[in-house]
């Protein structure tokens, strides 16, 4: 109904001559989305991120884009848009996870340490359940990771969750892509003990290092000879798909998202990082706090995992939930993940909210579940915040997102709802059930949610 | 029940003067005044107070009628809950490292080992054990794993104790019996399919009671050879000639006398029903441990009598867990069907699961605050039969408490304090 309703709004706001003009910047259509609709939310509790949080919020979108962010006096709603009272609700950016594992481990085989031309795209199940819990968790940007056991685990991948209506049934619908079309995604790197075992792999933290050092500089010396072709292609070297990609990450066109845990490894990775210039995020980083100066120095972010409790192996005995606060006051950007499935991902809130117990700041904490990941995967101009010019990516709120007690209502990618609590096979995927771990889209003639009864 | 409320400094005194002086430790009174004492007897108490003398607790109510102990240590906090109970947790056999070394939750060697004890595993001074004690967690029903058809026997202790004698309340309390994927070998071991396990534990449980009747019968035949003296001597000794022991049998024949209970991990409906099946069979009652499709199966739970410890909310919702809810909790609750909210086990991370951050997902799923609250305190202290000592906040009780200094529940709280036996061991904000 308020599809066809908001439909006829949008051609006309389509034709017409010159754009509104909001929040200094004129809108233009996405050449993507061909029937662009404005939609405003007002009343509510804004999370920018970028900005204070407005108690009196208006929300624009229109065309997959957020067009207008401010409070009610500020911000002027254009006529035919399609208003939503928001009282009480709080409305933040879409939730972006810097490292997930939805859709499956792909990527790189157990035939050997260093993988870097295999790429998970090739193997992700798009129809994983996961994704659609994601979505319940406010999610709207996943890096999918392969790894991490291997020192180079292959080329992740940054997922929008385009989940409108039915599944995607195809990986290439969740792709996102730079403006030539190419998708995008960084490179999963591991230290430590994971990424250690029989040969061919390392058995020892100065084998691993070793064994990284030789093929960076294999792929220097790759480059070297592809520069030295000039375009000649008689004088170019065989195309190698593991030494391309590393070139890639030297030139920074390929973000490395490094696992690692303990100290002396998180060092490592930094005097790696520094010797071939490849732009690094930690990841995990489980003692990060004892050596969170060194972190700042070096200015690399860091994306941590925030656990129940410490341990499960010994690089991560002293992961602790203060991990956050003592980074981020020593002056490093901070950002958290689920790990998906160590974490799930509708519980992605309480890692920030966790956070906050040990004592981190909580514009801080919220920053680091949006925009500091958004950052991370080099997406910051596009995502993260509600920004005008950004995608529509956001989550509706029922109150605090650090509340226990606050439910994920709504999910809209790019303009359009992905997630709506009120419908049952949405509060399937978000309260869990019978069906709701199926890959398959759940077979709802048969289906009642537990809380009413169970399937009949 | 107000008999213990308006008490004179007199008989304050008096009741402290007849108090059994058996308890270990001299220590010093504790009075902890909160803004919201949670007593989970259903009474709840608006700026109280509980008094704790010689590691019992001696008074709770309103702070204007007790006399509070001069030499008593004072604690202050916003919401205080008696001590929380793990229902089923696998700490201290299970190490933080996750190594060899520190792993004695599981024995692989053979499927069915019911003969293997808790306290012969379990270290107290694992730094686990402290974790989950400084955010409340002051007694647990732990023992070994999930992961053999029968894995080894379970017991409770408190969460303090430098040695397992001094932390132990009750040795043996159950026997882990795994069903499914979990405890399913390949090849050509056994079990290898879900009807194998059933007659593996079928035949094991119908032996022990032969085991069980054959002692009975020798004791029995004892009794009588003593009562009658004239008897030839011959007969006399073969008469006091012991039935061999067996172990594993002894064990099984405990449970079969509903000495120690049987708690079957099963997760997918199908399994849930064959747990219901064999406790029928045995005439068992059944602890259904985790029980991912419980949502899927009131009815039958109900009518079965079953009690369920419930997998934690926070488990992973993939594998035989596929289905799980975070609503299980509110709908057995509604079903009126016994149940308690367990940290569980996790062979890697988190390596411990902390009862209070599970039961939290459930208050905010369905479960009112204060079934949330019962369910990792009374509700586990009845299953487990310890409601005597623990479980809630009650005159004559441990003296085991958690202090937190706002909604328990609420991510960003802190448990500020924890009392065991009318000690404070932790007064770290956490």
């Amino acid at each position: 109904m308020q599809r066809a309703a908001t439909a006829s709004i949008a051609i006309g706001f389509c034709h017409c001559d010159s754009m509104p003009q909001l929040y200094g910047r004129p809108v233009q259509p996405e050449p993507t989305h061909p029937e662009p609709t404005i939609q405003a939310w007002v009343n509510a509790k804004l999370v920018p991120v970028d900005l204070p949080q407005v108690s009196d919020g208006v929300l624009i979108t229109s065309g997959g884009k957020i067009i207008a962010v401010g409070t009610k006096a500020d911000v002027k709603i254009p006529a035919g848009a399609v208003v939503v009272d928001a009282k009480g609700k709080w409305i933040m950016p879409g939730l972006v996870c810097t490292h997930s594992h939805i859709g499956g481990f792909g990527a790189a085989d157990s035939s050997g340490p260093i993988q870097p031309g295999v790429r998970i795209l090739d193997s992700l199940n798009v129809r994983d359940a996961g994704f659609r819990r994601a979505l319940a968790g406010g999610l709207t940007t996943l890096n999918v990771m392969p790894g991490s056991g291997h020192l180079i685990s292959g080329q992740t991948v940054y997922c929008k969750l385009r989940y409108h209506g039915s599944s995607p049934r195809v990986v290439d619908e969740i792709l996102i892509r730079d403006k030539d079309g190419k998708s995008l995604g960084g490179l999963k790197m591991a230290n430590g003990t994971n990424s250690q075992g029989d040969a061919p792999f390392p058995g020892t933290r100065g084998k691993s290092a070793y064994l990284v050092r030789e093929q960076y500089i294999k792929a220097r010396e790759y480059h070297a000879k592809v520069v030295a072709a000039g375009g000649d292609e008689s004088k170019l070297p065989p195309r190698d798909l593991n030494l391309e990609c590393l070139v890639e990450a030297m030139q920074g066109k390929r973000i490395v998202h490094h696992h690692t845990h303990r100290h002396d490894d998180i060092i490592t990775v930094i005097r790696l990082s520094q010797e071939f210039g490849f732009q690094t995020v930690l990841h995990h980083v489980s003692d990060g706090w004892k050596v969170a100066k060194e972190i700042a120095a070096a200015k690399l972010p860091c994306s941590i995992i925030v656990l129940d409790s410490p341990g499960g192996k010994l690089e991560a005995k002293d992961l602790l939930f203060k991990n956050g606060k003592v980074l981020d006051e020593a002056g490093v950007r901070v950002a958290f993940h689920t790990d998906d499935w160590i974490t799930d991902s509708r519980l992605f809130m309480r890692s920030a909210a966790l956070a906050v117990r040990a004592g981190m700041n909580r514009a801080k904490a919220i920053d680091g579940l949006t925009l500091a990941g958004a950052e991370m995967l080099g997406l910051g101009d596009r995502i993260g915040s509600l920004t005008v010019g950004k995608d529509a990516d956001f989550a509706i709120l029922s109150g605090d997102p650090l509340s226990v007690y606050t439910r994920v209502l709504e999910t809209w990618v790019e303009g359009k709802k992905a997630f709506d609590l009120s419908i049952p096979e949405d509060q399937l995927y978000a309260e869990g059930g019978v069906n709701a771990g199926s890959d398959l889209d759940p077979f709802l003639c048969c289906y009642a949610p537990a809380w009413q009864g169970g399937a009949k | 029940m107000r008999f213990h409320l308006k008490m004179s400094r007199l008989s304050l005194l008096v009741l402290t003067c007849f108090l059994p002086l058996t308890t270990v430790s001299a220590s010093e009174p504790v009075v902890v005044y909160g803004k919201k004492i949670v007593t989970a007897t259903g009474k709840t108490y608006m700026d109280g107070i509980v008094i704790c003398v010689d590691g019992k607790i001696q008074a709770v109510g309103s702070p204007d009628e007790f006399n509070v102990p001069g030499n008593a240590k004072v604690i202050r906090g916003e919401v205080v809950l008696p001590g929380l109970v793990d229902v089923r947790t696998c700490v201290g056999l299970s190490g933080i490292l996750n190594f060899e070394h520190d792993s004695d939750q599981l024995e692989s060697s053979s499927p069915l080992q019911p003969e293997l004890r808790a306290i012969d595993a379990y270290n107290p001074r694992e730094e686990l054990v402290a974790y989950i004690r400084n955010y409340g967690v002051t007694t647990v029903h732990t023992g070994h794993a999930p992961g053999e058809l029968i894995s080894g026997q379970t017991m409770i202790v408190k969460t303090v104790g430098d040695t397992v004698e001094s932390a132990l309340m009750v040795d043996g309390r159950a026997i882990a019996v795994t069903l499914a994927e979990a405890s399913t070998k390949s090849g050509k071991a056994s079990p290898g399919t879900r009807g194998k396990q059933m007659a593996m534990l079928r035949s094991l449980l119908i032996e022990a009671r032969e085991y069980s009747a054959k002692v009975a019968k020798k004791a029995a035949a004892k009794e009588s050879a003593a009562s009658e003296p004239d008897k030839e001597g011959k007969e006399k000794s073969k008469a006091d000639e012991p039935v061999a022991r067996n172990l594993k049998l002894e064990v099984l024949s405990e449970v079969l006398s509903g000495k120690k209970a049987l708690l079957i991990t099963a997760d997918r409906a199908q399994d849930i029903a064959s747990a219901i099946r064999l406790a029928e069979e045995f005439k068992i009652p059944l602890w259904l441990d985790s029980a991912s499709d419980a949502h899927w199966m009131i009815p039958q739970l109900k009518a079965a009598g079953v009690t369920v410890l419930l997998h934690p909310s926070m488990a992973r919702a993939s594998g035989e867990k596929e289905n799980l809810s975070f609503q299980t909790a509110s709908k057995l609750r509604e079903a009126g069907i016994p149940f308690a909210i367990q940290g569980g086990f996790e062979p890697y991370v988190p390596k411990v699961r902390v009862v209070l951050f599970e039961a939290a997902i459930a208050a905010a799923h369905g479960l009112s605050f204060e079934d949330a609250v019962e369910s990792i305190t009374l509700s586990p202290a009845k299953i487990l039969g310890i409601q005597d000592r623990v479980g809630s906040i009650a005159v004559g009780k441990d003296a085991d408490l958690a202090i937190y200094d706002g909604d328990p529940f609420e991510y960003t709280t802190h448990c500020t304090g924890v009392v065991i036996d009318g000690i404070v061991v932790s007064s770290d904000s956490q």
